[in-house]
């Protein structure tokens, strides 16, 4: 019950794991992408994509800028231009 | 025939000549593995990127489709980015860059059409504005940065949308060579703007959801897929720089070396000759008395 989650940069594939869920910065407005989340695509907004590797645990904050998100059966892949870690 | 002094002179400067080559030869090969490598990490991006492209492209409608994807309904105007380095040393590269850009104005000339072109990189503007002075609109200027990044790219993509939109050119067309190992660098053609339809890709039919909308996101995604296809050129560019540098200095290398060879043959001829000489004038003196 793992979601696939990649986080990729145009100078490198930054992230690729396996994690419970990933909160994005969606244009409009927050959402959390879970395991089994129907296929999805929104554009992102700067800020801070937080990064739940089990369920209740502290999430991992990465801070991305523009980019967008894609949610298909395979899991999530945040495409960023910039990512400060 | 060149005096000793001379030919030991001539030797000592080949001489440091090969060791310019040679430690020219090793700083390539380091930084071909880097650039390389910078190649390989970018390419995860742009394959997301376009397979994204392609999902969105097919669902988008003619009508509706932005202008960047469309085009401006016109192919008269064509703008020739030729991406260049900025160093030379590099053999033939920029010399083939070159050729590729001058067939492909010609082919546009000869349907008729305008071309004008946009340089990257220094090395490509002297050759390039010896035959088509009039026709070069604009360039952007890499030397300053070490290795040219994604803000590089940024700003040239940029630079070209911003033309595109105030309708200075059509069609946009990037001219760059692909690294395919240290001996081969291929000048590429591609075509930048209007951004070419990407092949529809079936998904399975699965229902996505876009937020804002399809054409919203269509619209931030273009730009930034321009985007992405000058940082790849930018790359490529790099290493294949470094690429034929190394081939290059290798050959400079050993072409050294073989002159060394022969001077030095040539070198130790003449001495024997002229010891024999000193040898024959002291004999011929001690015989006359």
């Amino acid at each position: 019950m793992a979601l696939h989650f990649e986080l990729v940069t145009p100078a490198k594939q930054v992230r690729s794991e396996e994690v419970h869920m990933v909160v994005v910065p969606g244009s409009e407005g927050e959402f959390g992408v879970l395991e089994g989340h129907a296929p999805f695509m929104s554009t992102i907004d700067d800020g801070a994509v937080q990064v739940f590797k089990s369920a209740g645990g502290e999430p991992e904050l990465i801070n991305v800028k523009g980019g967008f998100a894609e949610v298909s059966e395979n899991g999530i892949t945040v495409l960023a231009e910039h990512v400060e870690a | 025939m060149p005096s000793l002094k001379e030919l030991k002179d001539r030797i000592g400067s080949v001489k440091s000549t090969q060791k310019i080559t040679k430690a020219k030869q090793m700083v390539a090969a380091a930084k071909l593995r880097r650039a390389q490598a910078s190649a390989e990490a970018g390419r995860p991006y742009a394959v997301r990127l376009s397979a994204v492209m392609a999902s969105l492209a097919g669902k988008v409608s003619g009508d509706s489709a932005p202008k960047l994807l469309a085009g401006s309904g016109s192919d008269q105007r064509n703008l020739l980015v030729v991406v260049n380095t900025d160093k030379g040393l590099c053999g033939g590269l920029n010399s083939n860059i070159v050729k590729a850009a001058k067939a492909k104005a010609q082919e546009l000339q000869a349907q008729g059409k305008q071309v004008e072109f946009y340089l990257v990189g220094k090395k490509g503007r002297a050759p390039l504005k010896r035959e088509f002075e009039k026709a070069i609109t604009g360039g952007f200027d890499t030397s300053a940065v070490k290795t040219p990044g994604f803000e590089e790219a940024d700003a040239i993509s940029a630079e070209l949308i911003q033309m595109f939109e105030d309708g200075k050119f059509d069609v946009a067309h990037l001219i760059y060579p692909t690294f395919q190992s240290a001996l081969v660098q291929n000048p590429t053609v591609n075509q930048l703007i209007p951004v070419p339809s990407p092949e529809v890709s079936d998904d399975g039919g699965a229902v996505v959801e876009y937020e804002p909308g399809e054409e919203e996101i269509l619209e931030a995604l273009l730009p930034r897929y321009v985007k992405t296809q000058v940082f790849g050129a930018l790359l490529e560019r790099e290493a294949s720089e470094q690429g034929a540098s190394m081939t290059a200095m290798d050959n400079a290398t050993r072409n050294a070396g073989d002159l060394i060879n022969k001077l030095t043959i040539q070198y130790n001829r003449s001495r024997q000759a002229a010891i024999t000489t000193e040898l024959i004038e002291i004999i011929a003196g001690a015989e006359a008395l």
